[in-house]
Protein backbone atom coordinates (compact mmCIF):
# COMPACT_ATOMS: atom_id res chain seq x y z
CA UNK A 1 0.00 0.00 0.00
CA UNK A 2 1.33 3.39 -0.89
CA UNK A 3 1.25 6.41 1.36
CA UNK A 4 -1.66 7.71 -0.66
CA UNK A 5 -3.87 4.70 0.15
CA UNK A 6 -3.69 5.32 3.88
CA UNK A 7 -3.93 9.03 3.52
CA UNK A 8 -6.64 10.90 5.43
CA UNK A 9 -6.46 14.56 4.40
CA UNK A 10 -6.32 17.19 7.11
CA UNK A 11 -8.26 20.24 5.99
CA UNK A 12 -8.54 23.37 8.11
CA UNK A 13 -11.87 25.14 7.60
CA UNK A 14 -12.35 28.80 8.45
CA UNK A 15 -16.08 29.48 8.70
CA UNK A 16 -17.73 32.81 9.34
CA UNK A 17 -19.94 32.96 12.38
CA UNK A 18 -23.05 34.30 10.68
CA UNK A 19 -23.50 32.10 7.64
CA UNK A 20 -21.19 29.20 7.00
CA UNK A 21 -20.67 28.10 10.60
CA UNK A 22 -24.46 27.93 10.86
CA UNK A 23 -24.58 26.01 7.61
CA UNK A 24 -22.15 23.54 9.20
CA UNK A 25 -24.41 23.33 12.26
CA UNK A 26 -27.41 22.74 10.08
CA UNK A 27 -25.61 20.02 8.16
CA UNK A 28 -24.86 18.37 11.52
CA UNK A 29 -28.35 18.66 13.03
CA UNK A 30 -29.85 17.45 9.74
CA UNK A 31 -27.56 14.42 10.01
CA UNK A 32 -26.16 14.81 6.52
CA UNK A 33 -23.28 12.39 5.99
CA UNK A 34 -19.90 13.93 5.25
CA UNK A 35 -16.27 13.00 5.84
CA UNK A 36 -14.72 14.14 9.13
CA UNK A 37 -11.61 15.62 7.51
CA UNK A 38 -12.35 19.32 7.88
CA UNK A 39 -11.34 20.89 11.22
CA UNK A 40 -13.61 23.88 11.57
CA UNK A 41 -12.44 27.14 13.06
CA UNK A 42 -15.02 29.86 13.56
CA UNK A 43 -14.12 33.43 12.67
CA UNK A 44 -16.55 36.31 13.12
CA UNK A 45 -16.29 37.15 9.42
CA UNK A 46 -14.13 35.85 6.60
CA UNK A 47 -12.84 39.44 6.48
CA UNK A 48 -11.03 38.57 9.73
CA UNK A 49 -9.09 35.90 7.90
CA UNK A 50 -5.53 37.13 7.68
CA UNK A 51 -3.78 35.28 4.81
CA UNK A 52 -1.19 34.36 7.41
CA UNK A 53 -3.72 31.95 8.98
CA UNK A 54 -3.83 30.03 5.72
CA UNK A 55 -0.03 29.93 5.42
CA UNK A 56 0.31 28.83 9.02
CA UNK A 57 -2.18 26.01 8.57
CA UNK A 58 -0.35 24.76 5.47
CA UNK A 59 3.03 25.03 7.10
CA UNK A 60 1.94 23.26 10.26
CA UNK A 61 0.61 20.22 8.48
CA UNK A 62 -2.74 20.94 6.81
CA UNK A 63 -3.18 19.38 3.37
CA UNK A 64 -5.75 21.98 2.39
CA UNK A 65 -7.60 25.04 3.65
CA UNK A 66 -11.31 25.69 3.12
CA UNK A 67 -12.65 29.19 3.70
CA UNK A 68 -16.41 29.69 3.76
CA UNK A 69 -18.45 32.81 4.33
CA UNK A 70 -21.68 34.60 3.52
CA UNK A 71 -22.65 35.03 -0.11
CA UNK A 72 -21.40 38.26 -1.71
CA UNK A 73 -23.69 41.10 -0.70
CA UNK A 74 -24.77 39.27 2.47
CA UNK A 75 -21.78 39.70 4.77
CA UNK A 76 -22.91 40.90 8.18
CA UNK A 77 -20.11 43.41 8.14
CA UNK A 78 -21.13 44.56 4.65
CA UNK A 79 -17.92 43.97 2.74
CA UNK A 80 -15.71 41.64 4.74
CA UNK A 81 -16.25 38.85 2.24
CA UNK A 82 -15.37 41.10 -0.72
CA UNK A 83 -12.02 41.76 0.93
CA UNK A 84 -11.61 38.02 1.36
CA UNK A 85 -12.55 37.42 -2.27
CA UNK A 86 -9.68 39.69 -3.31
CA UNK A 87 -7.20 38.41 -0.73
CA UNK A 88 -7.83 34.78 -1.58
CA UNK A 89 -7.48 35.49 -5.31
CA UNK A 90 -4.09 37.11 -4.75
CA UNK A 91 -3.04 34.50 -2.19
CA UNK A 92 -3.83 31.71 -4.65
CA UNK A 93 -1.68 33.32 -7.31
CA UNK A 94 1.13 33.61 -4.80
CA UNK A 95 0.77 30.03 -3.60
CA UNK A 96 0.87 28.81 -7.19
CA UNK A 97 4.38 30.27 -7.38
CA UNK A 98 5.25 28.31 -4.24
CA UNK A 99 4.27 25.17 -6.13
CA UNK A 100 0.95 24.52 -4.37
CA UNK A 101 -1.90 23.09 -6.40
CA UNK A 102 -4.83 25.52 -6.71
CA UNK A 103 -7.28 23.01 -5.26
CA UNK A 104 -5.56 23.03 -1.86
CA UNK A 105 -6.98 26.40 -0.94
CA UNK A 106 -10.65 26.99 -1.62
CA UNK A 107 -13.12 29.80 -1.02
CA UNK A 108 -16.85 29.04 -1.02
CA UNK A 109 -20.02 30.78 0.08
CA UNK A 110 -22.79 29.12 2.11
CA UNK A 111 -25.70 30.83 3.84
CA UNK A 112 -27.08 29.64 7.18
CA UNK A 113 -29.73 27.68 5.28
CA UNK A 114 -27.28 25.82 3.04
CA UNK A 115 -26.41 22.81 5.18
CA UNK A 116 -26.44 20.48 2.15
CA UNK A 117 -24.12 22.78 0.22
CA UNK A 118 -21.71 22.81 3.16
CA UNK A 119 -21.71 19.00 3.34
CA UNK A 120 -21.26 18.69 -0.42
CA UNK A 121 -18.33 21.13 -0.41
CA UNK A 122 -16.63 19.29 2.43
CA UNK A 123 -17.13 15.94 0.70
CA UNK A 124 -15.87 17.19 -2.61
CA UNK A 125 -12.85 18.97 -1.21
CA UNK A 126 -11.86 15.94 0.88
CA UNK A 127 -11.91 13.77 -2.23
CA UNK A 128 -9.94 16.32 -4.25
CA UNK A 129 -7.22 16.55 -1.60
CA UNK A 130 -7.17 12.78 -1.20
CA UNK A 131 -6.39 12.59 -4.92
CA UNK A 132 -3.65 15.19 -4.65
CA UNK A 133 -2.01 13.41 -1.74
CA UNK A 134 -0.33 14.82 1.37
CA UNK A 135 1.27 18.26 1.31
CA UNK A 136 3.92 17.58 3.98
CA UNK A 137 5.30 21.10 4.11
CA UNK A 138 7.15 20.45 7.36
CA UNK A 139 8.94 17.51 5.85
CA UNK A 140 9.94 19.70 2.92
CA UNK A 141 11.64 22.06 5.34
CA UNK A 142 13.43 19.17 7.00
CA UNK A 143 12.17 17.99 10.37
CA UNK A 144 11.95 21.00 12.61
CA UNK A 145 11.45 23.07 9.53
CA UNK A 146 14.53 25.15 9.85
CA UNK A 147 17.71 23.54 10.89
CA UNK A 148 19.05 21.14 8.31
CA UNK A 149 19.93 22.22 4.82
CA UNK A 150 17.87 20.42 2.19
CA UNK A 151 20.49 18.74 0.04
CA UNK A 152 20.17 16.67 -3.04
CA UNK A 153 21.41 13.12 -2.40
CA UNK A 154 23.86 13.39 -5.27
CA UNK A 155 25.60 16.31 -3.61
CA UNK A 156 25.73 14.62 -0.25
CA UNK A 157 27.91 11.85 -1.63
CA UNK A 158 30.38 14.21 -3.20
CA UNK A 159 30.65 16.18 0.02
CA UNK A 160 31.29 13.11 2.16
CA UNK B 1 25.56 45.76 31.04
CA UNK B 2 27.37 44.16 33.96
CA UNK B 3 27.05 40.66 32.49
CA UNK B 4 28.78 41.95 29.38
CA UNK B 5 31.73 43.48 31.21
CA UNK B 6 34.87 42.51 29.39
CA UNK B 7 37.29 40.58 31.51
CA UNK B 8 40.20 41.15 29.19
CA UNK B 9 43.14 43.41 29.43
CA UNK B 10 43.19 45.95 26.66
CA UNK B 11 40.52 46.64 24.12
CA UNK B 12 37.60 44.26 23.66
CA UNK B 13 37.83 42.23 20.48
CA UNK B 14 35.18 42.26 17.79
CA UNK B 15 34.63 40.73 14.35
CA UNK B 16 32.67 41.53 11.22
CA UNK B 17 31.91 38.77 8.78
CA UNK B 18 30.19 38.17 5.46
CA UNK B 19 28.53 34.89 4.58
CA UNK B 20 26.31 34.75 1.49
CA UNK B 21 26.41 38.49 0.98
CA UNK B 22 26.93 41.10 -1.72
CA UNK B 23 29.55 42.95 0.32
CA UNK B 24 27.32 46.00 0.64
CA UNK B 25 26.83 45.47 4.35
CA UNK B 26 30.56 45.43 5.05
CA UNK B 27 30.94 48.69 3.16
CA UNK B 28 27.85 50.16 4.85
CA UNK B 29 29.75 50.12 8.15
CA UNK B 30 32.04 52.74 6.64
CA UNK B 31 28.95 54.90 6.17
CA UNK B 32 29.43 56.06 9.75
CA UNK B 33 32.36 58.05 8.30
CA UNK B 34 34.95 59.38 10.76
CA UNK B 35 33.16 57.69 13.66
CA UNK B 36 34.78 54.49 12.42
CA UNK B 37 37.88 55.85 14.18
CA UNK B 38 35.98 55.80 17.48
CA UNK B 39 35.15 52.19 16.76
CA UNK B 40 38.80 51.41 16.01
CA UNK B 41 39.79 53.18 19.24
CA UNK B 42 37.29 51.29 21.33
CA UNK B 43 37.75 47.82 19.85
CA UNK B 44 40.34 45.49 18.47
CA UNK B 45 38.96 44.24 15.13
CA UNK B 46 40.03 40.62 14.69
CA UNK B 47 38.24 39.85 11.44
CA UNK B 48 36.68 42.07 8.76
CA UNK B 49 37.33 40.32 5.43
CA UNK B 50 36.34 43.22 3.20
CA UNK B 51 38.56 45.78 4.93
CA UNK B 52 41.27 44.16 7.08
CA UNK B 53 43.62 41.23 6.73
CA UNK B 54 42.36 39.09 9.59
CA UNK B 55 42.34 35.31 9.22
CA UNK B 56 39.83 32.69 10.28
CA UNK B 57 42.67 31.00 12.19
CA UNK B 58 42.92 34.16 14.34
CA UNK B 59 39.31 33.65 15.33
CA UNK B 60 39.76 29.92 15.90
CA UNK B 61 42.64 30.70 18.28
CA UNK B 62 40.41 32.82 20.52
CA UNK B 63 38.79 31.54 23.69
CA UNK B 64 35.03 30.95 23.49
CA UNK B 65 33.22 34.22 24.13
CA UNK B 66 36.39 36.24 23.71
CA UNK B 67 34.82 38.43 21.02
CA UNK B 68 32.59 41.05 22.60
CA UNK B 69 30.43 41.04 19.49
CA UNK B 70 30.28 40.02 15.86
CA UNK B 71 28.38 41.89 13.18
CA UNK B 72 27.41 39.04 10.86
CA UNK B 73 26.05 39.87 7.43
CA UNK B 74 24.97 37.52 4.67
CA UNK B 75 22.63 34.57 4.47
CA UNK B 76 23.53 30.92 5.05
CA UNK B 77 23.55 28.93 1.84
CA UNK B 78 26.56 26.62 1.99
CA UNK B 79 28.61 24.62 4.46
CA UNK B 80 31.21 27.34 4.84
CA UNK B 81 28.62 29.99 5.75
CA UNK B 82 27.23 27.53 8.26
CA UNK B 83 30.59 26.67 9.83
CA UNK B 84 31.54 30.34 10.12
CA UNK B 85 28.19 31.11 11.75
CA UNK B 86 28.84 28.39 14.31
CA UNK B 87 32.43 29.48 14.91
CA UNK B 88 31.56 33.15 15.36
CA UNK B 89 28.59 32.27 17.55
CA UNK B 90 30.89 30.30 19.82
CA UNK B 91 33.52 33.01 20.02
CA UNK B 92 31.13 35.96 20.47
CA UNK B 93 29.27 37.20 23.52
CA UNK B 94 26.85 39.01 21.25
CA UNK B 95 25.99 37.92 17.74
CA UNK B 96 24.27 40.58 15.65
CA UNK B 97 22.43 39.61 12.46
CA UNK B 98 23.56 42.57 10.41
CA UNK B 99 21.54 43.50 7.36
CA UNK B 100 18.66 41.93 5.53
CA UNK B 101 20.56 38.84 4.31
CA UNK B 102 21.39 37.65 7.81
CA UNK B 103 18.07 38.89 9.22
CA UNK B 104 15.55 37.77 6.57
CA UNK B 105 17.45 36.06 3.75
CA UNK B 106 17.12 39.04 1.40
CA UNK B 107 17.96 38.80 -2.31
CA UNK B 108 20.14 35.65 -1.98
CA UNK B 109 17.09 34.11 -0.30
CA UNK B 110 15.11 34.41 -3.52
CA UNK B 111 17.06 31.28 -4.50
CA UNK B 112 14.46 29.48 -2.39
CA UNK B 113 12.14 29.87 -5.37
CA UNK B 114 14.35 27.23 -6.99
CA UNK B 115 16.86 24.68 -5.75
CA UNK B 116 20.54 23.88 -6.13
CA UNK B 117 20.16 22.07 -9.44
CA UNK B 118 18.13 24.89 -10.96
CA UNK B 119 20.59 27.46 -9.66
CA UNK B 120 23.57 25.59 -11.10
CA UNK B 121 21.83 25.05 -14.45
CA UNK B 122 21.30 28.77 -14.76
CA UNK B 123 24.57 30.05 -13.35
CA UNK B 124 26.98 27.53 -14.93
CA UNK B 125 25.14 26.57 -18.13
CA UNK B 126 22.15 28.55 -19.32
CA UNK B 127 22.59 32.20 -18.41
CA UNK B 128 23.25 34.24 -21.57
CA UNK B 129 26.43 35.64 -20.05
CA UNK B 130 27.83 32.22 -19.14
CA UNK B 131 30.70 30.84 -21.21
CA UNK B 132 31.45 27.37 -19.90
CA UNK B 133 32.07 24.99 -22.83
CA UNK B 134 33.37 22.20 -20.56
CA UNK B 135 30.27 22.39 -18.37
CA UNK B 136 32.33 22.79 -15.20
CA UNK B 137 30.44 23.02 -11.92
CA UNK B 138 31.74 23.44 -8.38
CA UNK B 139 32.10 20.00 -6.81
CA UNK B 140 31.98 20.02 -3.06
CA UNK B 141 34.87 18.43 -1.21
CA UNK B 142 38.61 18.69 -0.70
CA UNK B 143 40.79 18.78 -3.81
CA UNK B 144 44.55 18.62 -4.22
CA UNK B 145 46.21 20.92 -6.72
CA UNK B 146 49.91 21.59 -7.33
CA UNK B 147 49.37 24.95 -5.60
CA UNK B 148 47.81 23.36 -2.54
CA UNK B 149 44.60 21.98 -1.14
CA UNK B 150 41.29 23.60 -2.03
CA UNK B 151 38.11 23.05 -0.11
CA UNK B 152 34.86 23.74 -1.94
CA UNK B 153 31.92 23.93 0.44
CA UNK B 154 28.67 22.11 -0.34
CA UNK B 155 26.03 24.37 -1.76
CA UNK B 156 22.59 24.04 -0.17
CA UNK B 157 19.22 23.72 -1.80
CA UNK B 158 17.71 26.08 0.71
CA UNK B 159 18.95 29.45 1.90
CA UNK B 160 18.64 30.01 5.66
CA UNK B 161 18.76 33.10 7.79
CA UNK B 162 21.39 33.41 10.52
CA UNK B 163 18.89 32.76 13.32
CA UNK B 164 17.76 29.58 11.61
CA UNK B 165 21.18 28.05 12.19
CA UNK B 166 22.51 29.66 15.40
CA UNK B 167 21.14 31.82 18.25
CA UNK B 168 21.14 35.52 17.46
CA UNK B 169 21.19 38.30 20.07
CA UNK B 170 20.25 41.36 18.00
CA UNK B 171 19.02 42.19 14.55
CA UNK B 172 20.04 45.21 12.54
CA UNK B 173 17.77 45.17 9.50
CA UNK B 174 18.12 46.86 6.12
CA UNK B 175 19.75 46.25 2.78
CA UNK B 176 22.12 47.56 3.91
CA UNK B 177 21.40 49.01 7.38
CA UNK B 178 21.33 52.78 7.51
CA UNK B 179 24.48 54.38 8.93
CA UNK B 180 22.51 56.09 11.72
CA UNK B 181 21.08 52.78 12.89
CA UNK B 182 24.54 51.17 12.74
CA UNK B 183 25.83 53.96 14.93
CA UNK B 184 22.85 53.54 17.29
CA UNK B 185 23.78 49.89 17.67
CA UNK B 186 27.49 50.54 18.17
CA UNK B 187 26.90 53.28 20.75
CA UNK B 188 24.39 51.07 22.55
CA UNK B 189 27.11 48.45 22.87
CA UNK B 190 29.88 50.92 23.76
CA UNK B 191 27.74 52.66 26.38
CA UNK B 192 26.23 49.43 27.64
CA UNK B 193 22.67 50.58 26.90
CA UNK B 194 21.53 47.51 25.05
CA UNK B 195 17.83 46.87 24.41
CA UNK B 196 16.35 43.54 25.55
CA UNK B 197 17.98 40.54 23.93
CA UNK B 198 16.34 39.51 20.66
CA UNK B 199 15.44 43.11 19.78
CA UNK B 200 15.37 44.38 16.26
CA UNK B 201 17.26 47.67 16.17
CA UNK B 202 14.97 49.89 14.10
CA UNK B 203 11.70 51.76 14.50
CA UNK B 204 8.53 50.21 15.89
CA UNK B 205 6.36 51.83 13.25
CA UNK B 206 5.98 51.07 9.54
CA UNK B 207 7.62 52.91 6.68
CA UNK B 208 4.19 54.44 5.94
CA UNK B 209 4.21 56.05 9.37
CA UNK B 210 7.40 57.90 8.52
CA UNK B 211 6.53 58.58 4.89
CA UNK B 212 5.64 62.19 4.16
CA UNK B 213 3.43 61.50 1.14
CA UNK B 214 -0.24 62.35 1.63
CA UNK B 215 -2.54 59.41 2.24
CA UNK B 216 -6.23 59.01 1.49
CA UNK B 217 -8.58 56.10 1.01
CA UNK B 218 -7.00 53.78 -1.54
CA UNK B 219 -9.00 52.44 -4.50
CA UNK B 220 -6.86 50.66 -7.06
CA UNK B 221 -8.00 49.50 -10.49
CA UNK B 222 -4.59 48.86 -12.06
CA UNK B 223 -1.10 48.26 -10.74
CA UNK B 224 1.99 49.82 -12.28
CA UNK B 225 5.63 48.89 -12.13
CA UNK B 226 7.87 51.85 -11.36
CA UNK B 227 8.99 52.27 -14.97
CA UNK B 228 5.43 52.35 -16.27
CA UNK B 229 4.29 55.52 -14.55
CA UNK B 230 5.56 58.96 -13.53
CA UNK B 231 4.12 59.27 -10.04
CA UNK B 232 2.53 62.38 -8.57
CA UNK B 233 5.20 63.89 -6.35
CA UNK B 234 3.40 64.11 -3.01
CA UNK B 235 0.76 61.42 -3.14
CA UNK B 236 1.11 57.95 -1.61
CA UNK B 237 2.60 55.64 -4.24
CA UNK B 238 0.34 52.71 -3.40
CA UNK B 239 -2.63 55.00 -3.93
CA UNK B 240 -1.30 55.52 -7.45
CA UNK B 241 -1.16 51.78 -8.08
CA UNK B 242 2.55 51.29 -7.43
CA UNK B 243 3.25 48.29 -5.21
CA UNK B 244 4.81 49.90 -2.17
CA UNK B 245 5.85 47.63 0.70
CA UNK B 246 5.77 50.50 3.20
CA UNK B 247 2.51 49.11 4.59
CA UNK B 248 4.22 45.92 5.74
CA UNK B 249 7.76 47.10 6.49
CA UNK B 250 9.49 48.24 9.65
CA UNK B 251 10.83 51.73 9.45
CA UNK B 252 14.30 52.65 10.52
CA UNK B 253 15.43 54.06 7.22
CA UNK B 254 13.27 57.18 7.52
CA UNK B 255 11.15 56.16 4.50
CA UNK B 256 14.02 56.78 2.11
CA UNK B 257 12.73 55.21 -1.11
CA UNK B 258 9.32 56.92 -1.34
CA UNK B 259 11.15 60.23 -0.90
CA UNK B 260 12.73 59.70 -4.30
CA UNK B 261 9.65 58.35 -6.09
CA UNK B 262 10.59 54.71 -5.63
CA UNK B 263 8.27 52.36 -3.77
CA UNK B 264 9.56 50.77 -0.60
CA UNK B 265 10.76 47.25 -1.47
CA UNK B 266 10.57 46.01 2.09
CA UNK B 267 14.26 45.73 2.97
CA UNK B 268 13.79 46.41 6.69
CA UNK B 269 11.66 43.29 7.05
CA UNK B 270 8.24 42.96 8.66
CA UNK B 271 7.10 45.61 11.09
CA UNK B 272 6.87 44.91 14.79
CA UNK B 273 4.58 41.99 15.61
CA UNK B 274 4.20 40.75 12.04
CA UNK B 275 5.22 37.14 11.39
CA UNK B 276 5.14 37.03 7.63
CA UNK B 277 5.91 40.22 5.73
CA UNK B 278 4.71 38.85 2.39
CA UNK B 279 1.31 37.85 3.75
CA UNK B 280 0.89 41.27 5.35
CA UNK B 281 1.86 43.06 2.14
CA UNK B 282 -0.38 40.81 0.06
CA UNK B 283 -3.31 41.31 2.39
CA UNK B 284 -3.01 45.10 2.32
CA UNK B 285 -2.65 45.23 -1.45
CA UNK B 286 -5.64 42.96 -2.06
CA UNK B 287 -7.89 44.91 0.26
CA UNK B 288 -7.46 48.21 -1.62
CA UNK B 289 -8.44 46.75 -5.00
CA UNK B 290 -11.56 48.59 -6.11
CA UNK B 291 -13.78 45.81 -7.37
CA UNK B 292 -16.36 43.33 -6.13
CA UNK B 293 -16.47 41.27 -9.28
CA UNK B 294 -14.34 38.11 -9.40
CA UNK B 295 -13.47 38.46 -13.08
CA UNK B 296 -12.57 42.10 -12.80
CA UNK B 297 -10.47 41.31 -9.72
CA UNK B 298 -8.54 38.70 -11.70
CA UNK B 299 -7.97 41.22 -14.49
CA UNK B 300 -6.60 43.76 -12.02
CA UNK B 301 -4.37 41.10 -10.44
CA UNK B 302 -2.99 40.32 -13.89
CA UNK B 303 -1.19 43.67 -13.64
CA UNK B 304 1.00 42.21 -10.84
CA UNK B 305 3.57 40.16 -12.80
CA UNK B 306 5.35 38.35 -9.95
CA UNK B 307 3.30 38.39 -6.76
CA UNK B 308 5.43 35.98 -4.71
CA UNK B 309 8.69 37.64 -5.73
CA UNK B 310 7.25 41.06 -4.97
CA UNK B 311 5.74 40.26 -1.60
CA UNK B 312 8.68 38.14 -0.42
CA UNK B 313 11.48 40.04 -2.11
CA UNK B 314 13.50 40.34 1.09
CA UNK B 315 11.95 37.82 3.44
CA UNK B 316 11.43 34.50 1.69
CA UNK B 317 13.72 32.34 3.90
CA UNK B 318 12.19 33.89 7.02
CA UNK B 319 8.61 33.51 5.79
CA UNK B 320 6.22 30.84 7.01
CA UNK B 321 6.60 28.73 3.88
CA UNK B 322 10.36 29.35 3.66
CA UNK B 323 10.84 27.93 0.16
CA UNK B 324 8.88 26.56 -2.80
CA UNK B 325 7.61 22.99 -2.91
CA UNK B 326 10.17 20.51 -4.09
CA UNK B 327 8.44 19.70 -7.36
CA UNK B 328 7.60 23.33 -8.16
CA UNK B 329 8.17 24.74 -11.63
CA UNK B 330 8.30 21.51 -13.62
CA UNK B 331 10.10 21.67 -16.92
CA UNK B 332 13.11 23.05 -15.18
CA UNK B 333 15.36 20.23 -14.12
CA UNK B 334 14.61 18.90 -10.69
CA UNK B 335 15.78 15.63 -9.25
CA UNK B 336 12.98 13.44 -8.00
CA UNK B 337 12.46 13.48 -4.30
CA UNK B 338 10.59 15.43 -1.71
CA UNK B 339 13.29 17.40 0.03
CA UNK B 340 15.34 14.78 1.80
CA UNK B 341 17.46 15.98 4.63
CA UNK B 342 21.21 15.94 4.46
S1 LIG C 1 21.63 42.98 3.17
FE1 LIG C 1 21.79 43.94 1.14
S2 LIG C 1 23.69 45.15 1.29
FE2 LIG C 1 23.75 43.64 2.95
S3 LIG C 1 24.84 41.87 2.11
FE3 LIG C 1 22.65 41.52 1.81
S4 LIG C 1 22.24 42.24 -0.27
FE4 LIG C 1 24.20 43.14 0.37
S1 LIG D 1 2.43 52.97 0.85
FE1 LIG D 1 4.48 53.76 0.34
S2 LIG D 1 4.12 55.76 -0.54
FE2 LIG D 1 2.23 55.19 0.52
S3 LIG D 1 2.45 56.08 2.57
FE3 LIG D 1 3.24 53.98 2.68
S4 LIG D 1 5.45 54.18 2.30
FE4 LIG D 1 4.49 56.11 1.62
S1 LIG E 1 11.95 52.61 2.09
FE1 LIG E 1 11.77 50.38 2.25
S2 LIG E 1 13.16 49.53 0.70
FE2 LIG E 1 13.69 51.72 0.98
S3 LIG E 1 15.35 51.68 2.53
FE3 LIG E 1 13.42 51.95 3.63
S4 LIG E 1 12.76 49.88 4.20
FE4 LIG E 1 14.32 49.68 2.60
S1 LIG F 1 -19.97 37.78 8.26
FE1 LIG F 1 -19.97 36.06 6.90
S2 LIG F 1 -18.41 36.66 5.52
FE2 LIG F 1 -18.58 38.49 6.72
Amino acid sequence: MSEKDNFEPVIVGFLCNWCSYRAADLAGTSRIKMPPNVRDIRVMCTGRLDPVFVLKALREGADGVLVMGCHPGQCHYVEGNYKTMRRMALLKRTLRQFGLEDERVRLEWASAAEGPKFAATVTQMTETIRELGPLNWKQLLGGNGHFRPVLEPELEEVAA
Amino acid sequence: MSDLEVSLSGKPKIALYWASSCGGCEIAVLGIHEKILDVANAFDIVLWPCVLDGKVADVEALKDGELLFTLFNGAIRNDENYEMAQLLRRKSQLLVAFGSCAHEGCIPGLANFSNRRQMFDWIYHNAPTTHNPDGVEPAAGGWEFPEGRVHIPAYWDTVKTLDQVVDVDYYLPGCPPEADRIWDALTAIMEGKLPPQGSVIGAHVTVCDECLRSKHEKKITKFYRPHQIIPEPDLCLLEQGILCAGIATRSGCGALCPQVNMPCRGCYGPNQGVVDQGARFLSGVASVIDSQDPEEIEAILDTIPDPAGTFYRFSLPHSLLHRVAWGAHPGESILSGNGQEA
